[in-house]
C-alpha cells in the first residue's frame, strides 16, 4: 500500500489508527527553566550581568554625576554643570597630563609593537631552549608592576643607579671623547627623562605580551608561505613585508588596541616611578585625576579628569571595531 | 504501542520553510527511512522528533502522547549521530552508562543491560577504553550500544554510516537491519544514500525541499515512483529521462524525439491519450533497455551510439549518444557483459514496454 | 626552514634573543642581588671606588627576615592570595554560566550582550576608582577584603567569558544533544559534559585570572586603608617606605617575596596561561 504524495500535495495522512486524543504531556516547571533555551540563557547570564552592572554600569553613571558636581570628601555637592570640566580644560598640569598620556602611549606602543614583533620573529625558529626562553619572556607580564617597577626605580636612583655605574664604565658619561653626557643622567629628576624612562619601563613589561600574541599568530601562518617566497626571490625583509605582515595584520589590531587602552589608563606605573613629579610633570590623567580625587579629596573634579580618558578609548575601540568588520568583509 | 505520528509537521526558520505541512505514521516495529538530497529537511524532522529543535506547527505523537513541549529526556527515545557524538572524557562503560545513571538506574541493572548491549554488538572487550583510542567502526558500535541499553521506544538514526569507509558502510549496514530484526524496536533513520534506504526500509520517504513526495516500500518506489524526482532520486544508475512529444498516428499512440520514436504500450494509452499533441517526459532505467535483437519489436526499438564503455565486472555500462549531434541526449544501458560492442559503433537497443515510465511535463507527476 | 648563512645567523638571530633575554631578566637579577646585599654595600654611591654592583659576596638574608618579622607582610601575601582565588573563582563560574550561554544558546539580544560585556572594557579601573569608592564605603565594605572580590570580577569576567566561548565553540554540539537525549536537561548537560571538556580552558582562565588579579593596585590602594588589610602591592608601596627614607634591602625581598608565588603558579602552567593570552585575543 502507497501513500502518495507528490510534491506540494496536501496531506493525505494514511492515520489508519484513529487515537483518542492523548493529553498534551507537560513537563514539571523547574524542567522547564533548566531546559528553556531563554529562560536557562537569562539564568546564566544573570550573574555576570549583575555584577557587570553594579559595579561597572552604575560607578559609569554615578562618575558622570559627580562630574558635575563640586562634591567633595565630608560635604555633599551642588550641581555646577561643565565647570570641572573647564576648570580642568584651564589647568596647567591638567594640560601636561593630557599631553604625557598621548606621548606616553603613542611610544610605548610603537616600541612594544616592534620590539614585541621582532621577538616574536625570532622565537618563531626552533632552537634549543626555546621553550625556558618563551616561559621567561613572560615574566616582566606576569610579575606584579608595581614591584618591577620598584626595581626599576631603584636602577634609576640618582646616588645608586647601577645604570650610572656602567655608563660610566663604558665611558658613555664622563670626560672621555666619545661620552655622551658630562655628568650622570638624571632619571628621574627632569621632567622629560623622567617620561622616557616610564616609557621605557612600560615597553619593557608590556613587550611581552606583543611578543607571545604575535608568536601564536605567526604560527598560524602556512611555513609553505615563506618557501614558496624565498624561491621566488624574496629576501628576509621583503618576505616579512608581503608575506608575513599581511597575515598578522588582524592579531597586531588586536593586541595593539588591547594595549592602547591599558597603557593609556596606566597608573600603577607612573605612581610608583614618579608620583607624577618631579613637580606634577609626569601625571597621567588617571594618576592626576588620584591626586586631586583621593589625595585632594575633591571628588568632582578628579572624576571629571578622569572622564576625559573616555572619549579616547571609545574612538579607538570604535575604529578597531570597523576596521576590523572590513577586514573580515573584504 | 511505539508507533509514532506526525500531523501536518511544519518548520520555518526565519526566511526558510525547511519542512513542509509532513504527515507520517510510522507504525510500531517499522524500521522507515528519511531520504533524500542535503536540504530536504530530513535531518530538520528527524531533530523534531528528537525534541532538538522546536515545533513551528504540528503535532508530534509518540507511542500515546503528544511530544510538542516535552524535552528530549522525556519522550523516551535513543539517537545515534554522525558523528557519533561519544562523550570523550568518558570510558566505553561509562558512555553506554550515562543516560541510566540519568535516570537512576540501579548499579546492578545498569551493569547488566550495557555488558548485554556489548555482547550484541561485540565490544565486550573496549568497555574500559575511551573513545580516541577506538576506530570509526568500534566508535560506531558505542553510540549505537548506547542507544540500546535504554530500550528506548524509538530509535533515531542521523546518517549514522556516513563516516564510515564503503566497506565499513556495506557491512554495517547488514549489522543494523539483523539488529533490527532482533530488537524489534520502531526505528526512524536519516540518509542522503538511496541504497542505505532502499535496503533498510521497511518503508522509505523521499523528501525535497521539505515536502514528502512519496512514502512507500523500496520496490513500490523502484516500480512505481510518483513523480519525476523519486525516479530519478531511486536506483543507481539514475533513469534516464528525455522529453517527447505525443502523437497518435493509425490508432495508436506514439512518442517521438529528434533521436527515436517509441510506440505507447496499450495499457498505458489510456493514460497518455489527454496529451495527444503535447510534450510529456519519458523515463526509462538503464537496467529496462538492452542490445536489441530480432525477436524485439521495431516499435520499441531505437538507434544509438555509444559514446563511453563502462566494464564494471558483473556487468556493464554504455553511455550512448541518442539522436543528432546538434540536440544530443545521452543515455545509461546496463547490458551483460559478454556483449560486444565498440566505442563509436551504433547499436540498436530495445525497450522494456512495461517498464516505460511517463511524466508530466510541468507537474513531474507520473502518469 | 629557510637556510642561511652562519654568521648571518649569528649577527641577526642569536645576539638579538640574547640582548633580548639579559634586558628582560635583567631587573628580576638586580632584585634579587638587591634583597641579599647586606645595607653596608648598598649604600655605596655609584662612584665610589671598588664598586661591584652586579654582585656581592656577602649575602645576606637580614632583609628578608626583617621583611617576614617586623613588618605585615606576611599578612599581605596571605590577603593577596585570598582574593585572587576567590574573584578567579568568582569570576571562572560567571565567565562559564555566560560563555556558554553567549556559545550555545540562541536567545533575543544575544548579540547585544555579548557586545555589551565587550564594551565594559572601554570603562577601565582608573576611570571607576573615584565613584566606586563611594559606592564601596554606602555599601559598608571600605577596608574588607570584600570590597576587591567584588570589584576585581568587572575585569576578570569580560576575560573568562571570552576565552570560554571560544573554547565552547570548539566543542560539537552532538555531545550535548546527545547528553539530552539520554536523560539530562540543558544545564545538565552543560555541567557534565560541556565542563568536563572544557578543563584546559578553564585552567587557562584561571591562571590569567590569578596574575590579573594578583597585579591589581588602584582599588586595592583606594578601598584599603589599614595595615593588616592590605594587599602585596600596596603593602610594598605605602609601608616600606618610611618618612622619606626607602628601605631598598627590604623593598626588593619584598618586590621579590611578592612575585614569587604569581612566577611559581605561572611556571606550573605555562602553556595554559600562553594559551589564555593568545585565545582571548583570538576570541
Amino acid at each position: 500500500m502507497t501513500d502518495r504524495l507528490a510534491g506540494g500535495a496536501g496531506s493525505a495522512a494514511g492515520v489508519e489508527v484513529a487515537l483518542p486524543h492523548p493529553g498534551a504531556a507537560r513537563a514539571p516547571a523547574r524542567t522547564r527553566v533548566l531546559e528553556s533555551e531563554r529562560l536557562l540563557a537569562a539564568a546564566l547570564l544573570a550573574p555576570t550581568v549583575v555584577l557587570l552592572g553594579l559595579f561597572i554600569a552604575y560607578p559609569f553613571v554615578m562618575g558622570i554625576w559627580l562630574a558635575l558636581t563640586d562634591t567633595s570628601v565630608g560635604r555633599p555637592g551642588r550641581f555646577v554643570g561643565l565647570e570641572n570640566f573647564v576648570r580642568a580644560w584651564t589647568d596647567s598640569i591638567f594640560q601636561a597630563a593630557f599631553r604625557n598620556t598621548f606621548v606616553y602611549t603613542f611610544w610605548a606602543t610603537v616600541l612594544k609593537l616592534s620590539l614585541g614583533m621582532w621577538l616574536a620573529l625570532l622565537l618563531n625558529r626552533h632552537f634549543r631552549g626555546k621553550r625556558l626562553v618563551r616561559a621567561s619572556m613572560l615574566l616582566p607580564f606576569i610579575v606584579p608592576t608595581v614591584l618591577s617597577t620598584f626595581a626599576w626605580r631603584w636602577m634609576f636612583d640618582p646616588t645608586f643607579s647601577v645604570l650610572n655605574w656602567t655608563l660610566y664604565q663604558l665611558g658613555l658619561i664622563g670626560d672621555r671623547w666619545w661620552s655622551l653626557s658630562p655628568t650622570k643622567l638624571p632619571f628621574l629628576s627632569d621632567g622629560t627623562y623622567a617620561l622616557a624612562c616610564a616609557i621605557v619601563v612600560n615597553t619593557w613589561r608590556g613587550m611581552p605580551f606583543f611578543a607571545i600574541t604575535l608568536l601564536a599568530g605567526l604560527q598560524t601562518i602556512n611555513p609553505d608561505l615563506h618557501e614558496a617566497a624565498a624561491l621566488d626571490g624574496a629576501g628576509g625583509w621583503k618576505r616579512f613585508w608581503y608575506v608575513t605582515w599581511p597575515l598578522l595584520k588582524p592579531v597586531t589590531l588586536v593586541v595593539v588596541v588591547f594595549s592602547v587602552i591599558q597603557t593609556f589608563a596606566d597608573f600603577q606605573l607612573i605612581y610608583v616611578l614618579t608620583g607624577g613629579g618631579p613637580a606634577n610633570s609626569t601625571h597621567l590623567l588617571a594618576t592626576y585625576a588620584y591626586q586631586v580625587g583621593v589625595h585632594s579629596g575633591l571628588l568632582g573634579e578628579g572624576a571629571a579628569i578622569s572622564l576625559f580618558m573616555f572619549p579616547v578609548l571609545f574612538a579607538v575601540v570604535w575604529l578597531q571595531l570597523r576596521y576590523l568588520r572590513r577586514l573580515e568583509g573584504a | 504501542m511505539a508507533q509514532v505520528l506526525m500531523k501536518d509537521l511544519n518548520k520555518k526558520y526565519d526566511e526558510v520553510h525547511a519542512v513542509k505541512d509532513l504527515n507520517l505514521h510510522v507504525r510500531d516495529k517499522e524500521f522507515v527511512v528519511l531520504v533524500g538530497p542535503s536540504g530536504c529537511g530530513k535531518s530538520t524532522t528527524l531533530r523534531m522528533i528528537a525534541g532538538l529543535e522546536e515545533i513551528t506547527s504540528g503535532e508530534i505523537v509518540i507511542g500515546d502522547r503528544v511530544v510538542n513541549d516535552l524535552p528530549p529526556k522525556d519522550r523516551d527515545i535513543a539517537m545515534v549521530f554522525q558523528n557519533y557524538a561519544l562523550y570523550p572524557h568518558m570510558t566505553v562503560y561509562d558512555n553506554m552508562a550515562f543516560g541510566l545513571r540519568m535516570r537512576k538506574y540501579p548499579k546492578a541493572e545498569i551493569d547488566r543491560r550495557v555488558r548485554e548491549a556489548a555482547e550484541i554488538l561485540g565490544i565486550q572487550d573496549l568497555l574500559h577504553r575511551k573513545p580516541r583510542q577506538l576506530s570509526g567502526g568500534q566508535r560506531q558500535r558505542v553510540a549505537v550500544g548506547r542507544a540500546i541499553v535504554r530500550h528506548p521506544q524509538v530509535f533515531l538514526f542521523d546518517e549514522p554510516l556516513s563516516n564510515l569507509d564503503a566497506k565499513l558502510r556495506v557491512q554495517m549496514r547488514v549489522e543494523l537491519k539483523r539488529l533490527h530484526e532482533r530488537l524489534e524496536t520502531t526505528a526512524i533513520y536519516v540518509t542522503h544514500d538511496q541504497v542505505e534506504a532502499m535496503t533498510l526500509g521497511d518503508r522509505v520517504v523521499v523528501m525535497r525541499d521539505g515536502w514528502v513526495q512519496q512514502v512507500g516500500e523500496p520496490l513500490e518506489l523502484y516500480a512505481r515512483p510518483a513523480n519525476r524526482f523519486v525516479a530519478g532520486f531511486i536506483g543507481s544508475p539514475a533513469m534516464n529521462f528525455a522529453d517527447v512529444t505525443v502523437l497518435e498516428q493509425g490508432g495508436a499512440l506514439w512518442i517521438e524525439h529528434p533521436g527515436f520514436r517509441l510506440r505507447v504500450p496499450p495499457d498505458r494509452a489510456a493514460r497518455l491519450q489527454p496529451y495527444r499533441g503535447q510534450r510529456v517526459t519519458f523515463g526509462i532505467r538503464p537496467e529496462d533497455l538492452r542490445v536489441a535483437t530480432g525477436a524485439d519489436p521495431q516499435e520499441y526499438t531505437f538507434e544509438a551510439v555509444v559514446e563511453v564503455v563502462e566494464p564494471l565486472g558483473p556487468e556493464m555500462l554504455l553511455d550512448v549518444r541518442v539522436g543528432p549531434a546538434t540536440l544530443p541526449l545521452t543515455m545509461v544501458v546496463r547490458v551483460d557483459p559478454s556483449v560486444r560492442v565498440r566505442v563509436h559503433e551504433a547499436v540498436r537497443l530495445a525497450v522494456d514496454p512495461e517498464r516505460m515510465h511517463f511524466f508530466d511535463l510541468r507537474t513531474e507527476a507520473a502518469l | 626552514m629557510v637556510i642561511e648563512q652562519r654568521w648571518k645567523r649569528w649577527v641577526f638571530f642569536y645576539i638579538p634573543l640574547a640582548l633580548f633575554v639579559v634586558g628582560t631578566l635583567f631587573p628580576f637579577y638586580w632584585m634579587l642581588v638587591t634583597a641579599v646585599r647586606p645595607d653596608a654595600e648598598l649604600y655605596r654611591s655609584w662612584r665610589a671606588p671598588n664598586n661591584a654592583p652586579f654582585w656581592t659576596l656577602n649575602p645576606t638574608l637580614a632583609h628578608v627576615r626583617d621583611l617576614l618579622a617586623k613588618t605585615t607582610f606576611p599578612r599581605w601575601l596571605w590577603n593577596t592570595f585570598f582574593i585572587a582565588v576567590v574573584s578567579t573563582a568568582i569570576s571562572l563560574v560567571c565567565g562559564l554560566f555566560a560563555g556558554y550561554a553567549l556559545a550555545r544558546l540562541r536567545f533575543p539580544m544575544a548579540g547585544a550582550l555579548g557586545t555589551a560585556i565587550f564594551v565594559t572594557y572601554l570603562v577601565p579601573p582608573t576611570l571607576l576608582f573615584i565613584p566606586l569608592a563611594d559606592i564601596i564605603r554606602n555599601f559598608q565594605l571600605g577596608n574588607t577584603p570584600w570590597a576587591l572580590i567584588l570589584t576585581y570580577p568587572t575585569f576578570l569576567v569580560p576575560f573568562c567569558t571570552w576565552l570560554l566561548m571560544g573554547y565552547f565553540k570548539t566543542i560539537p554540539r552532538e555531545l550535548e544533544e546527545c547528553a539530552r537525549i539520554d536523560g539530562a536537561t540543558r544545564f545538565g548537560a552543560m555541567v557534565r559534559i560541556i565542563f568536563p571538556i572544557a578543563v584546559p580552558g578553564i585552567l587557562s582562565a584561571g591562571i590569567f585570572a590569578f596574575t590579573l588579579s594578583w597585579n591589581e593596585f588602584i582599588y586595592a590602594l583606594v578601598f584599603l586603608s589599614s595595615p593588616e588589610r592590605k594587599t602585596v602591592p600596596v603593602g610594598v608601596v605605602s609601608e616600606l617606605i618610611r618618612g622619606d627614607i626607602y628601605f631598598w634591602g627590604q623593598l626588593m625581598a619584598g618586590a621579590l617575596l611578592g612575585s614569587i608565588p604569581v612566577a611559581l603558579v605561572y611556571s606550573f602552567f605555562v602553556e595554559y596561561y600562553v594559551t589564555g593570552l593568545t585565545g582571548s585575543v583570538k576570541g
